[in-house]
């Protein structure tokens, strides 16, 4: 049998995501991902809800946001929390490594 | 089968309140959380601690599992004796949480799979929606990243036959991989999901890429970095040697004095893309083995003619 290759769309930083895209993508409802942005965990550009865009790292965000409270039971705020906390130590420890490219050579 | 120890897996005394049960898994689910931990055995003690909390928080459950008797210990081969269970019932309570699926045989030995998984609402009826969307994950090696690739992946899915009777079905789909992904990302194609009700349309598949973990190459991001043996006459008198990329190999200049640890940049040699990302080269100073008489004189002749102190700093 033959088969045909398919070609997907990567999601990467450029792409655009409607806020009924991230939705069926999560398979949560809109009212859970319009409290994340409430909570400021996930930034749409666009000032009406029907024209939110999102980011193509929303989708890993809000997939993240979704495991914790699923696992570890917490609620939206302490999810946004984490979230920041997490994007601040990964900046941290790619400004660490860069700090000691910097100050070997 | 092996035996697993669930105290163990939780660090709780075998007399341990529910409570204290409660808390260590609290606890040990945070640590090992794989969206928190970049540890690699994360996501492996993560569902070990949720099956143990699993057996342990239910009081049915962990009855039961007590009564298997303390002289098992954790990897010793075990069959659960017959009947072992009689008098408990399960009353499928349902799981925490995660994939039942992910579970191991011990766990299913003793409690049975089945109870829990009934997330599966199959809508009947004249009405039409859309296929849901499934994810997958797509291993790929680093280098895929660097050349694009294609990949042939198979998937299995649990859907109703006709009687409706749960079947797994499988499909093997062939997936172009773009050059430049990382680790992480998503391919989406579309209407590769479940198949929509009526005359609606299926549902997407979402790959998430994920790096077999390479022999000699890490990745952070766009970024990767190679661990890079030198001699200790190349560290020290300075040298140009060839060095391994994913995208083929490239001579480095090593300035003399170069000191183990120290990183160098070769700039957009890590994953391609707009930008590229950087390809860090770490130094490792090895010492030759004195295994023969030529280099055990060597090395004499070095203590004899070097005034070398390593440890002046330390002050002896």
């Amino acid at each position: 049998m033959t088969q045909q290759t398919l070609n997907g769309i990567l999601i990467d930083e450029q792409t655009e995501l409607s806020l009924n895209d991230l939705c069926k993508a999560c398979s949560i409802s809109a009212e859970w991902i319009i409290e994340l942005v409430e909570e400021g965990a996930l930034e749409p550009i666009g000032y009406i809800q029907t024209q939110w865009r999102f980011s193509g790292n929303s989708l890993q965000r809000a997939r993240t946001a979704m495991r914790l409270q699923r696992d570890l039971g917490i609620n939206l705020s302490g999810i946004a929390l984490a979230l920041d906390l997490l994007d601040k130590i990964e900046t941290l420890e790619s400004r660490l490594s860069q700090f000691e490219i910097n100050n070997e050579s | 089968m092996d035996f697993k120890d669930y105290y163990k897996i939780m660090d709780v005394e075998k007399d341990a309140s529910q409570d204290e049960i409660k808390r260590a898994y609290r606890k040990l689910a945070r640590k090992y959380h794989p969206d928190v931990s970049k540890d690699a055995d994360a996501e492996i003690r993560f569902k070990e601690v949720g099956e143990a909390y699993e057996a342990l928080k239910d009081p049915e459950k962990r009855a039961a599992y007590d009564q298997l008797g303390a002289n098992w210990k954790a990897g010793q081969d075990f069959n659960p004796p017959p009947d072992w269970d009689a008098g408990f019932e399960f009353n499928g309570a349902g799981y925490t949480g995660g994939d039942a699926s992910d579970y191991s045989d011990f766990f299913e030995s003793l409690f049975g799979r089945g109870f829990g998984s009934a997330q599966a609402q199959h809508q009947r009826g004249g009405y039409t929606a859309r296929g849901e969307d499934h994810h997958a994950k797509v291993v790929i090696d680093l280098e895929d990243a660097y050349h694009g690739a294609t990949r042939s992946i198979t998937l299995q899915s649990p859907e109703l036959d006709n009687n409706g009777h749960v079947i797994t079905k499988q499909r093997t789909l062939n997936v172009k991989i773009p050059r430049g992904v990382k680790q992480g990302q998503r391919i989406r194609l579309t209407g590769q999901g479940s198949p929509g009700m009526g005359n609606a349309p299926a549902g997407d598949l979402y790959l998430e890429i994920e790096f077999k973990p390479h022999s000699i190459y890490r990745v952070d991001g766009h970024d990767v970095y190679l661990d890079l043996p030198v001699a200790p006459w190349e560290a020290a008198l300075g040298a140009t040697i060839k060095v391994p990329t994913p995208s083929g190999p490239v001579d480095l200049k090593i300035a003399a004095g170069t000191i183990a640890g120290r990183k160098l940049r070769l700039k957009a040699r890590g994953i391609p893309g707009k930008p590229a990302g950087d390809l860090y080269v770490v130094t490792q100073i090895t010492l030759p083995p004195a295994d023969s008489d030529t280099a055990k004189e060597l090395y004499r002749k070095m203590e004899q003619e070097l005034t070398y102190n390593p440890r002046s700093k330390l002050g002896v």
